[in-house]
């Protein structure tokens, strides 16, 4: 049988379980078997491209039992890495390893764009205009992903920033630009190895200046669009490389990508270039204006007897919730009130934790179902009439100032209505500010006070007060 | 690959177009509770990368090219594996209110 054939038939069968198993996913039922599906189209496809073996050119034709060789290697090491490391990362750690893995996605990308201009093999203008224009995309996914990855793993601390940082970017980006131009046109492809290491170097670092001065609470969009930039370059070789499969799933996920990015970044109330263009966050030094009323204490304990005989209890939680590992605290301590009567919900922030979506994550890591937690849009009216609120690790997406306050850097984003509960009480470790670095007009209110301490001694101390209470 | 998979001009255009509107479509409706689980699942759609890598490296012919494959199908095997993994891991703990009913 023609080796090319089963190679077609498989990349069919591949983008079709792709789309399909990426459609599974998309509902909470599904969705496990979604990521199922989807791993046999990968597993169809990687096995079907040994069968290259069978149509390599005349030149490569002495080489390739080494080259069979290294890439089983390559395959070996890079699959059991990856898979060893996750499945010991932690929930929390997450974005950060989702941000590692689409980088190196785009490694590759850039590494198969570099493999064809070096070698000279793209013919034609437009073959070697994608080929460059993948391989740029995809170099600054990869070297703006490991930034976004060691900045959300605590390995970069400051939010790097000189003048003129723009000026820079554009130059770099300008000159990168140039090279790759000089590589299609002025080279008809055949540039010299030394040109063609120049534009990715180029790439790169243009990838770590772009990222470098974008603040942590950024990080989710830029995340998502370098995830969409590396489905673009993966698409991008695909058509140099004449693989179909490529083409579909690189452009399925650049477009997908893409509407993500947009999402989170209208769910901060911020567009895409504010994000990556504007220093957020440089603004919290400033002068925010003073905020009457002052800071209320209460104990864990009497918190607890009170959301005990509610009727009506929202929970708030944040990114602070899982840093304390007190999901499982706080969800026992939600079963203790189910079973008192009191109607719980989880109200969620589309940007609580570290991406959209990550807090539910963390909270089905706890075993609280997903039918008690509800989005933002669906919850906000619902405050008005609970008797409790309580926000758990939360600061940012509760700030009132973010309603009223044009002179705060969150102004406009659109926050959970937790002052308007009856009570609120905000569980936190101190007195500081947000991720943001903006004051919290909330813990100011007279219907506000709030409980210090790790958040899972403090659910602990209320699991324990309404057990006290006994019946 | 032979001649006769030949992707030129606006058939190439034709396959991003439909792409484009079927990822378009798919992230369209999720709510947001899916909103990392598909990040991440795109995330590993897009390890298919590795299957270039693969066709790079075995036409390798020179020590540069085939150092450069080898890391790219390194890259691209671990973006797969990883987006599989980190993916399977998230949707697997999600689960509706009552457990028991069939």
């Amino acid at each position: 049988m023609n080796p090319n054939l089963i190679i077609d038939s498989s990349y069919i069968a591949a983008a079709f379980l792709f789309i399909y198993g990426l459609k599974r996913m998309s509902s909470p039922v599904t969705a496990r078997s979604g990521i199922v599906v989807a791993g046999w189209g990968m597993a169809v496809a990687v096995a079907a491209s040994f069968l290259y073996v069978f149509g390599v050119s005349e030149e490569a034709r002495p080489h390739l039992w080494v080259n069979v060789g290294l890439a089983v290697v390559a395959l070996g090491v890079g699959l059991g890495w990856a898979w060893i490391s996750g499945k010991r990362v932690a929930m929390t750690a997450m974005p950060q390893m989702v941000a590692i893995y689409n980088g190196l996605g785009g490694g590759s990308a850039a590494l198969i764009a570099a493999v064809e201009l070096l070698g000279g093999h793209a013919t034609g203008v437009v073959e070697q205009v994608v080929t460059v224009v993948g391989g740029l995309i995809g170099s600054v996914s990869f070297a703006g992903s490991v930034i976004a990855w060691a900045k959300l793993d605590g390995r970069i601390n400051k939010t790097w920033r000189i003048k003129g940082q723009q000026l820079l970017n554009g130059t770099v980006m300008l000159a990168t630009l140039a090279v790759g131009l000089y590589i299609v046109f002025g080279a008809q492809g055949h540039a010299p190895a030394g040109v063609v290491i120049l534009f990715f170097a180029g790439a790169l670092v243009f990838g770590v200046l772009m990222t470098m001065p974008i603040g942590g609470a950024d990080m989710p969009v830029v995340i998502s669009l370098y995830n969409a930039f590396t489905g673009l370059a993966v698409g991008m070789e695909g058509f140099v490389l004449q693989n179909p499969a490529l083409m579909i799933a690189g452009m399925v996920v650049g477009s997908a990508g893409t509407l993500l990015t947009l999402l989170m970044a209208k769910a901060m109330n911020r567009s895409v270039s504010n994000v990556i263009f504007s220093n957020f966050g440089a603004t919290g030094d400033e002068d925010q204006g003073d905020i009457k009323g002052s800071m209320k204490p209460a104990e864990a304990g009497d918190a607890a007897v009170q959301m005990r005989y509610a009727s009506k209890v929202i929970f708030a939680p944040g990114y602070g919730l899982a840093v304390a590992q007190a999901q499982h605290k706080l969800y026992e301590f939600v079963k203790l009130l189910q079973d008192k009567g009191v109607e719980v919900k989880f109200a969620i922030h589309p940007v609580a934790g570290r991406m959209p979506g990550h807090m539910n994550v963390l909270l089905a890591e706890a075993g609280v179902p997903y039918d008690i937690i509800f989005d933002m849009e669906d919850i906000n009216q619902e405050f008005a009439t609970a008797d409790v609120a309580v926000v758990v690790g939360a600061n940012d997406t509760v700030n009132p100032a973010a309603r009223t306050n044009k002179s705060s850097p969150i102004y406009g984003m659109p926050i959970l209505n937790v002052d308007q509960a009856r009570q609120v009480y905000v569980i936190k470790r101190g007195q500081g500010k947000g991720y943001s670095g903006v004051e919290n007009e909330l813990f100011f209110r007279d219907n506000c006070n709030l409980v210090y301490g790790d958040a899972q001694k403090v659910m602990m101390a209320m699991v324990q007060a309404v057990k006290e209470l006994g019946e | 690959m032979d001649a006769h998979t030949t992707i030129t001009g606006f058939v190439a255009l034709y396959i991003f177009m439909l792409a484009a509107f079927t990822g378009y479509e798919i992230i369209g409706r999720v709510p947001a509770i899916l909103h990392t689980p598909l990040m991440s699942g795109s995330n590993f759609v897009h390890g298919i990368v590795v299957v270039g890598a693969i066709y790079a490296l075995l036409n390798a012919t020179t020590m540069l090219e085939q150092g450069i494959g080898f890391v790219g199908v390194l890259f691209g095997a671990a973006n797969a594996a990883g987006g599989y993994v980190v993916t399977e891991r998230m949707l697997e703990m999600f689960k509706p209110s009552d457990k028991k009913k069939p």
